[in-house]
C-alpha cells in the first residue's frame, strides 16, 4: 500500500505497529492476532499526523514533475457555492494543478463569518487523502469582501491569507471578473505566475465581433459588424476592421463606452488585418490597393499611415509584433506562396521565418508571438489539413499543437502557454483552448460558427 | 382602236407595275424611334446601329437584357490563383464589348474566395481578383476611371458548403453596374 510505503519511510514500521498494539491493548481486550490485523488496517487505511517528521508530505506518493493538487472548499453564504466553483474551473483551466473535486467535502467547512486560520486538525488528513497539497478556504464577510485562505497541508497551515473586495451584486459581469482576479492571485502564490482567468477573448461571428470570458461566460457582440479584432494593451479597446465593399475603415471601438472611430480610410483601399504595438500607440494593418496588399503603421490615435512593407503586387498581411516592439512576423506571398517572414519593425531587414521541415510543402500563415518572446504560434495548410504549430524563437524548433480537425488563427494568453484557436473538430467551427505545455485542450463553448479569436491582455479588476 | 389602246397599255402597266409590287418590299415611313434610345442623342457612337422597329422591340429588349447580363455575369478562379481561365476571358472579351458600346456604364468588380486559407489573406486575394480582371478591360481600352475594384474575401459565399462544388462557386469576381444602366444598349 502506498500509505504504509510512506508510513514506512518516516516511522519505523515495528515501532509503528507496537505503538497500535499498545493503544489497542489499552482500549480493548482483543486477541494478539486480531491486534495485529487491526493494527495492519489501521496502518493501511489512516495516516497519522503526530508521527510524521516536518516537511514531509503526507499519505501521497507525489512523483517530482506532477501537478499540485488543490482543493477549493465549498463557502459558507450565498454565491459560495458559485464563487467556489469559479475559483475551482479557474484554477483547473490553468493547466497547473490537479483538482479535487469541491463537491467531494460536503458542506460547508468554515464555521462563523471570520473562521480563518488552523483548521481541525482532523481535515487536513482527510484532504490529503483526496489527493490535494494545498487547500483554498474561502469566506465571504459580512463587508462584501471575500477573504481567501491558502493551506499546505503538508504544513499543516495557512501560508497565505488576503481579503478581495468583489463588486455586488453577485452573478453579474464584473462580479465573476473579480473572482476571475481572485483565482489569478491564488495561481500566483503557487506557482510564482499570475493567471489568465482574468482575461476575454474577442471574436468574429455573423460578421460581427464579441467578446467572452476566459470561462465561457458573458458572451456579447461589441460592434455592429467587423472582423480581426485585436485588444489594445490596456485592454480597454479593440481595434478591428469593417469590410462593407465600399470604405472599409480599419476602426477603433472603446470597450466602456461603446464609443467608435475611423483608424484608417482611404478611397480605392481596403484596411483590415491590425495588430496593436505592445506600447499600445501604434497599430499596424494591412492595406489593399490597386498592385497589391501592403502593411503600413499608423499612430493609435489616428494620422497619416506610414509604408512598412513594398510588396510590388504581393500580399502581406496579418502582422504580430515581437513583445519589446522591435520586430514584426507577418504573412507574405513574397515568394510565390504564403510563408511567415519576420522584420524588423519598419519592415527591414525581412526573411522567412523558417523554412520547411518534414517535406512541408504548405503555406504557413496566420503568425502569433507569445508575449514572453519564446515562441510564434502559426497555422499550416497542406492540402486540406490546417494545423497550429509552434517555432521556438531560440532554436528554430517546430512542434505541432493542434492537429485534430482544421485549426487555424492561433492568439496567444497572457501566460504564453495557452493558445485559443479556431477548430472546426466539433463538426462547426469554434474556439478552442490548448496548453502548449500539458497539451489539455477544451472547447470555449462559443456560438457555433466562431473565429478570428484574439485573447485580451490580463485585464484590471473592475 | 384608238380609245381601246390607252386602256391596252394601262392594263398591261398595272400587270408589270403589280408584278413588280410582289417582287419589291413595300417603301414605308420610319417608325417612332426605340423609347430609350432618342435618335438625337449624342452619345451614340458613329458605328451603332439603328433603333430597332416596333415589330422587333421585344427582340431589342432581350439584347438589352442578354448585355446586361453579360456584364454582370461572375467571372471564377483555380484556388489560390488569380490568373485568368480561358472561359473568364471569354466573359470578359464580352464585357469589353458591351463597355466599349456603352461609354456611359460604369461598373465595380468584387474580389471573392472560398473559404480556405486565412480569412485575412483571402481579402487580399480578393482584391487581386478583381483588379486582374480590371487590368484585361483597361488593357483593351475601357477607362481605368469606370471601373472600381473590391474585395469580400471570403465573407460572402456565393454557396455555402465545404466541398469543391461550393469552393469553385466561391472563387470569383462579381461585376455590378454603378451608373449607366438605363441608357443600356446592346452591341
Amino acid at each position: 500500500m502506498i500509505i504504509c510505503d510512506d508510513v514506512r519511510q518516516s516511522v519505523p514500521f515495528l515501532r509503528y505497529v507496537a505503538y497500535q498494539t499498545v493503544r489497542c491493548l489499552v482500549t480493548r481486550f482483543l486477541s494478539r492476532s486480531a491486534v495485529l490485523v487491526v493494527g495492519l488496517a489501521v496502518c493501511a487505511s489512516t495516516t497519522w499526523a503526530q508521527d510524521r517528521q516536518p516537511g514531509v508530505s503526507i499519505g501521497l506518493n507525489r512523483v517530482v514533475g506532477s501537478k499540485i493538487g488543490l482543493l477549493v472548499l465549498p463557502m459558507a453564504s450565498s454565491g459560495g457555492d458559485s464563487l467556489a466553483t469559479i475559483l475551482s474551473r479557474d484554477l483547473d483551466y490553468s493547466d497547473r494543478f490537479q483538482m479535487v473535486a469541491t463537491s467531494s467535502v460536503a458542506g460547508p467547512i468554515a464555521t462563523g463569518p471570520a473562521a480563518v486560520g488552523p483548521m481541525p486538525a482532523a481535515n487536513y488528513p482527510l484532504y490529503a487523502k483526496l489527493g490535494a497539497d494545498g487547500v483554498v478556504q474561502g469566506t465571504l464577510l459580512p463587508s462584501g469582501w471575500l477573504r481567501i485562505a491558502l493551506h499546505d497541508i503538508a504544513r499543516k497551515t495557512v501560508i497565505n491569507q488576503k481579503d478581495f473586495p468583489l463588486p455586488s451584486p453577485a452573478f453579474t459581469p464584473s462580479w465573476r471578473m473579480a473572482a476571475h482576479g481572485v483565482s489569478d492571485a491564488i495561481e500566483e502564490w503557487i506557482v510564482g505566475q499570475r493567471g489568465i482567468a482574468q482575461t476575454r477573448i474577442a471574436f468574429v461571428r455573423a460578421g460581427r465581433v464579441w467578446t467572452i470570458d476566459s470561462d465561457g461566460a458573458n458572451v456579447i457582440p461589441v460592434t455592429p459588424s467587423g472582423l480581426s479584432p485585436q485588444w489594445v494593451p490596456s485592454g480597454r479597446g479593440l481595434v478591428y476592421s469593417v469590410l462593407d465593399g465600399v470604405r472599409d475603415p480599419l476602426m477603433y471601438l472603446d470597450l466602456a463606452t461603446g464609443a467608435q472611430r475611423v483608424l484608417a480610410m482611404a478611397p480605392g483601399t481596403q484596411n483590415f488585418s491590425p495588430a496593436v504595438s505592445p506600447d499600445g500607440r501604434s497599430v499596424l494593418f494591412a492595406r489593399a490597393l490597386e498592385n497589391g496588399t501592403d502593411l503600413y503603421s499608423i499612430p493609435i490615435e489616428g494620422g497619416t499611415p506610414r509604408r512598412i512593407t513594398v510588396g510590388r503586387g504581393r500580399i502581406s498581411v496579418q502582422p504580430s509584433f515581437s513583445p519589446d516592439g522591435q520586430r514584426i512576423v507577418f504573412t507574405s506571398d513574397r515568394s510565390g506562396r504564403s510563408d511567415v517572414y519576420i522584420s524588423d519593425v519598419d519592415g527591414t531587414n525581412a526573411e522567412v521565418l523558417s523554412a520547411a521541415t518534414f517535406g512541408d510543402r504548405g503555406n504557413r500563415t496566420g503568425p502569433d508571438w507569445s508575449p514572453d518572446g519564446r515562441l510564434v504560434a502559426f497555422q499550416t495548410l497542406n492540402d486540406n489539413s490546417k494545423q497550429i504549430m509552434t517555432i521556438s524563437m531560440r532554436d528554430q524548433t517546430v512542434r505541432a499543437v493542434a492537429t485534430e480537425g482544421r485549426n487555424d488563427d492561433p492568439s496567444w494568453a497572457p501566460d504564453s502557454r495557452h493558445v485559443v484557436f479556431t477548430s472546426d473538430r466539433s463538426g462547426v467551427k469554434q474556439l478552442w483552448i490548448t496548453d502548449v505545455e500539458s497539451g489539455r485542450t477544451r472547447q470555449l463553448r462559443t456560438p457555433s460558427e466562431s473565429r478570428l479569436a484574439a485573447w485580451s491582455p490580463r485585464l484590471p479588476t473592475p | 382602236m384608238i380609245r381601246s389602246t390607252p386602256l391596252f397599255v394601262l392594263l398591261a402597266a398595272t400587270a408589270l407595275a403589280s408584278g413588280a409590287c410582289k417582287k419589291k418590299p413595300p417603301v414605308v415611313a420610319p417608325v417612332a424611334s426605340n423609347p430609350t434610345a432618342p435618335p438625337s442623342d449624342p452619345t451614340r457612337g458613329p458605328n451603332t446601329p439603328p433603333p430597332p422597329t416596333s415589330d422587333n422591340s421585344a427582340e431589342a429588349a432581350r439584347k438589352i437584357a442578354e448585355a446586361r447580363a453579360a456584364v454582370l455575369s461572375p467571372v471564377y478562379f483555380e484556388y489560390d490563383a488569380d490568373d485568368l481561365r480561358d472561359d473568364a476571358r471569354a466573359s470578359l472579351d464580352a464585357k469589353v464589348k458591351i463597355l466599349t458600346t456603352n461609354p456611359q456604364l460604369r461598373i465595380r468588380i468584387a474580389g471573392h474566395t472560398d473559404e480556405r486559407g486565412s480569412d485575412e489573406y483571402n481579402i487580399a486575394l480578393g482584391r487581386r481578383r478583381a483588379e486582374t480582371a480590371k487590368r484585361y478591360l483597361t488593357d483593351r481600352g475601357i477607362e481605368a476611371s469606370r471601373i472600381e475594384t473590391t474585395t469580400l474575401g471570403r465573407e460572402q459565399p456565393a454557396m455555402q458548403g465545404s466541398n469543391e462544388d461550393a469552393w469553385a462557386k466561391n472563387r470569383r469576381d462579381e461585376f455590378v453596374i454603378t451608373a449607366g444602366d438605363a441608357q443600356l444598349r446592346a452591341p
